[in-house]
């Protein structure tokens, strides 16, 4: 007998290979309908935009194929075990199979059809959907389809996340509100350290870095809420940094946004705003006309922050913006 | 080495790691500010809270720090017995908070100039008047929906809750006034700002902070006391009935 032949049918003359194969494909067969119409339907983050669907879609295919794999390591060692097991007066060695072609084969073309398989799959879903939710930079390569982008200026400081929306005069809010079926254009920063937005279930996650402008896309495609997290160790009030956000009928967000931008328009908040940009320096404050004064290079408290001449003048009317 | 040597040295060794150990427990892990209880102090719907913000404060490890100081119920804000240095304390659910601060620190602008605004008082305002001196006001009382730190040197903090979505800036004083020097302040230039919101039905810890970095000769100004109970950042219990 041939190394090959021991290694799928031993002296009792059974076919091991083929009686795992046997017990191994229904039960690949079941776990894999299972992921698909039972478990994929519920997987995170859910299909509240069309990032978060192709993460789930990713998701649910990975699960796809890693059951499989588990399943054949799993029946292969409750074989092993039960039907290999050391049995009373066995004191022989196993049939060696080093030098087997077949089996080397099968396992390396296997594996390398996994791998390969995976990175094209990974590639592609990554490519596909304009960044799969992740931060691009400053200049995405992967965009949408369409040129009507709703804006959205996410600014991170320690510890909550404001919103800026350019096209209704640069209005901030402290929630986030998106119109239904409308292609977005996250803008993420920072003001002071190194934030995350992570809006779980839009599938969006992007760092907030100060100085620099990472872009994020995601067309929300359900209503209903979401939840705002920061994903970056930020200081002591982190894991409390986050907000709840809502995808609303286009309507309903115009209202909203409408709302907000006359609201800041009377009473002067958008006046006091800084003009709309992609990146802040919050050292230089445009209605005092020159740079903060920076303390031994750091921006401190206790009036440092302003310049003498302007902290010993006239206080003025402190309402008016 | 001889043995007895040797296993005095291990217990003596062990026995200190234990000490130290304990010692960091105590000291930073389970060592809590007092909190002030305002839950008897309400009355027909209402309590009355009183803060107060200092450049300095009278801590013996950190006198530099900003910070803010919670007053007992029902005292008298310009007695220094009434202060209590701590960033702690707890109110009744369902009730309007009727909180009042006393701002003895100078004008910093906030890096963002949207908390300039106010938001989730009832009726998204703050009155606030300056007094050079304890009785002695400078201009009027202004009821207002903003307070713009950038124009004008007005804002030396803010007070935020913000799950509830409670964001107030904090008038500063005169800025050509010499500031109070002895925390807490009870004499000096200060601002008075009043405004109300309500606490929720339910319990629960509500975090409140301040959005101006104000921890100077830390980086932006967001460490130190930004960072610290006690100081400038704090928590507000809000106890059901």
């Amino acid at each position: 007998m041939s190394h090959a032949d021991a290694a799928v049918r031993t002296s009792d003359g059974a076919r091991h290979g083929l009686r795992m194969f046997l017990i191994w494909l229904p039960l690949a067969i079941v776990a894999d309908l299972l992921i698909w119409f039972a478990w994929y339907p519920h997987m995170p983050p859910g299909r509240m935009t069309d990032q978060a669907q192709g993460q789930q879609f990713d998701i649910a295919v990975m699960a796809v194929l890693a059951a499989p794999v588990l399943l054949f390591v799993w029946v292969y060692f409750a074989y092993a075990l039960i039907v290999w097991r050391h049995r009373p007066g066995d004191e022989g060695d196993g049939p060696p199979i080093h030098g087997n072609t077949k089996v080397q084969a099968t396992w390396i073309t296997a594996t390398a059809v996994i791998v390969l398989g995976l990175f094209v799959f990974g590639t592609v879903q990554l490519i596909v959907p304009a960044g799969a939710g992740a931060g691009e930079g400053p200049s995405p390569i992967w965009k949408p389809n369409t040129s009507n982008l709703l804006q959205v200026q996410v600014i991170g400081q320690e510890w909550a996340f404001t919103y800026r929306f350019p096209q209704f005069g640069g209005m901030e809010s402290t929630t986030l509100m998106l119109p239904l079926g409308q292609q977005v254009e996250f803008h993420v920063t920072s003001l002071d350290v190194i934030h995350s937005f992570w809006p779980y279930q839009l599938g969006v996650k992007a760092d907030a870095n100060p100085g620099v402008d990472n872009v994020a896309y995601a067309k929300p495609q359900e209503l209903g809420s979401f939840t705002v997290r920061c994903s970056e160790l930020c200081g002591i009030w982190h894991g409390a940094m986050f907000n709840y956000g809502h995808v609303v009928t286009p309507a309903a967000f115009q209202a909203w946004a409408r709302g907000i931008q006359a609201r800041e328009a009377r009473l002067g908040v958008l006046a006091a705003l800084p003009r709309y940009a992609l990146t802040y320096d919050p050292t230089v404050i445009p209605q005092l006309g020159k740079d903060l004064v920076k303390v031994a290079g750091i921006t401190g408290a206790n009036g440092y922050y302003y310049p003498s001449l302007f902290q010993s003048g006239d206080p003025g009317d402190p309402v008016s913006p | 080495m001889s043995v007895p040597v040797r296993v005095v040295t291990l217990l003596v060794a062990f026995a200190a790691v234990v000490v130290v150990a304990v010692y960091v427990v105590v000291h930073y892990m389970v060592g809590t500010l007092p909190t002030v209880d305002y839950t008897h102090a309400a009355s027909g719907g209402q309590v009355n809270v009183v803060l107060q913000e200092d450049p300095q404060n009278n801590s013996s490890s950190r006198p530099d720090w900003v910070s803010y100081y919670t007053m007992k119920p029902g005292a008298n804000p310009m007695s220094q017995a009434s202060w209590v240095h701590t960033t702690l304390f707890s109110v009744p659910a369902n009730t309007r908070v009727n909180l009042t601060i006393l701002g003895y620190d100078g004008c910093t602008p906030p890096r963002n100039n949207y908390w300039s605004q106010v938001q989730g008082t009832i009726g998204n305002v703050i009155a606030f008047q300056q007094f050079k001196d304890p009785g002695k006001p400078q201009g009027a009382v202004h009821v207002t929906p903003t307070l713009n730190g950038w124009s004008h040197c007005a804002v030396g903090h803010t007070f935020a809750i913000p799950s509830l979505h409670l964001f107030v800036p904090v008038g500063s004083p005169d800025a050509s006034a010499s500031l109070c020097s002895s925390s807490p302040c009870v004499s000096g230039p200060y601002t008075l700002e009043k405004f109300s919101f309500r606490t929720p039905s339910h319990g629960g810890e509500f975090r409140w902070q301040c959005f101006v970095p104000c921890g100077g000769g830390f980086i932006d100004g967001n460490g130190g006391p930004m960072q610290t109970f006690g100081y400038m950042a704090g928590q507000m219990t809000v106890v059901a009935s």
